[in-house]
């Protein structure tokens, strides 16, 4: 046990082949994963590597594994995932590790880039804007799926990713939902294409661990089985 | 045991789903053996002298659950991909556990 | 999994639901009296509606089947895409040769 005021944590050190480190910090009445890492780093290893930039849960780029699963750890309280003052902090799964908790997120927006996530516009900055209705099945699919931090949990929950790592993985697929359903693409086609392909979307198995851990609540499994749904249609039409 | 991150119901389902399908590739070919050896009757009607035996009867009851199982959560799978999307997952999954557990029960009162 | 597959591996389960659906209902039903060779050699011995039934049934269930063990051993033994391929092709073969044999002798029982 613990005493009351002070937190155990075991961190995360060195590369992929490293191993934890035990640390104590003062617990507090309103604190963060997040605040208990920036304590270490501060006040007892000023060598701790971790990644963070704004604080609140809209940059993305604070997540870690913490007593088991992904979560953004800006946002995740002690009080919730602590309760006997005991945490586990490690570097994201299925990503490379660079140092004890800062994970290289190139493998990440490079399956965005495969999964043909990126918009690309039919039209010219000079033209009119294309009227999209607020109220259209496209727009409405893409608004449950385009609010996306890139934090990458869902990539490091996906238990897929882990056994094909050349799946794509539920947060490029899930860009490439938002992509299909914008009507402004000049070849929406290719990105139906791109999340069809072998690493693509037939890969998932709807476990719903990257839903189960979003921080931001959008459902990736949903957006996957739009694409599935999209890519057979568009295949029975030969169309894809 | 379960890590934490997959510990919950679309994870537990889909490894009943995995197990199930697994343990019926490996079932089937046996099943299809036996029912080949009705080309010779005697050797068929052999078969059946076991099924009195209570670890059979489980064992059977074992493979109807296999194929209920797999069919329920198969079913749950088709419509969560092919048709509009619910947000009642897990009670889906609940659902379909539960219905595979009715077949189980039907089979079992039948046995005794 | 190529989208070629992964339709193959849908549409066969949306052929084989209502197919186990059927066969467990025939199966729930035929174990209150007892299982014996000549209760079910009774049921399907010069039927074609069964032999028909049951032989779509062998030809779904070796491509399901197969598609699936490729995916579980490519995902969980690590083998070479090729080589899972290989396995599962044998697989569908056997699934295929045994159940159509099944099938033959149940229902013509080696003759016509």
């Amino acid at each position: 046990m613990t005493a009351l005021d002070e937190l155990e944590i075991r961190v995360w050190r060195g590369a992929a082949d490293g191993h934890y480190q035990v640390f104590r910090a003062p617990r507090r009445a309103n604190q963060t994963v997040l605040d208990v890492v920036s304590w270490i780093q501060r006040e007892a290893d000023p060598s701790l590597s971790y990644r963070f930039a704004c604080r609140v849960g809209v940059c993305g780029s604070c997540a870690m594994t913490v007593n088991g699963k992904p979560r953004w750890t800006c946002r995740t309280h002690i009080t919730k995932v602590a309760k006997d003052g005991r945490l586990t902090i490690a570097p994201l799964r299925n990503l490379p590790v660079i140092r004890d908790l800062a994970c290289d997120m190139a493998p990440f927006f490079e399956k965005w880039r495969r999964a043909r996530g990126r918009f690309e516009a039919a039209i010219s900055r000079d033209d009119p804007l294309v009227p999209i209705s607020p109220d259209s099945l496209e727009r409405r699919a893409a608004d449950a799926a385009v609010e996306c931090i890139n934090c990458a949990v869902c990539h490091a929950a996906c238990d897929v990713v882990g056994w094909r790592p050349d799946y794509l993985g539920p947060a490029a697929l899930n860009r490439a939902w938002v992509a299909w359903n914008d009507l402004r693409d000049r070849d929406r086609s290719a990105v139906l294409r791109a999340a069809n392909a072998g690493a693509g979307c037939g890969n998932c198995h709807s476990h719903q661990s990257c839903a189960e851990h979003c921080p931001v609540e959008i459902n990736p499994t949903r957006s996957i089985a739009g694409l599935k749904r999209a890519g057979l249609l568009a295949l029975l039409r030969g169309s894809l | 045991m379960i890590s934490a991150a997959r510990n919950h119901p679309g994870y537990w389902a889909f490894l009943l789903h995995r197990l199930s399908g697994l343990a019926l590739v490996f079932f089937l070919p046996v099943h299809f053996w036996v029912l080949g050896t009705a080309l010779d009757e005697a050797a068929f009607t052999g078969f059946f002298a076991w099924t009195a035996h209570p670890l059979v009867k489980l064992g059977e009851w074992a493979l109807v659950m296999l194929l209920a199982v797999h069919l329920t959560g198969g079913v749950r799978l088709l419509i969560l991909e092919f048709l509009p999307w619910s947000e009642g997952q897990k009670a889906r999954i609940a659902a379909s556990f539960g219905l595979a557990l009715l077949v189980g029960a039907a089979f079992a009162l039948g046995l005794v | 999994m190529s989208v070629r597959l992964f339709l193959a591996q849908r549409l066969t389960a949306l052929i084989l639901a209502p197919l186990v659906l059927v066969h467990l209902g025939v199966i729930i039903y035929a174990v209150r009296s007892g299982l014996s060779a000549e209760e079910i050699l009774g049921r399907t011995r010069g039927s074609l509606g069964w032999a028909l039934f049951y032989g779509g049934f062998a030809v779904a269930v070796a491509a399901h089947g197969a598609i699936g063990l490729r995916t579980v051993i490519l995902e969980w033994g690590g083998l070479r895409p090729g080589l899972a391929t290989a396995v599962a092709w044998a697989a569908a073969l056997i699934l295929l040769a045994l159940g159509l044999r099944g099938v033959w002798a149940v229902t013509a029982g080696g003759g016509l």
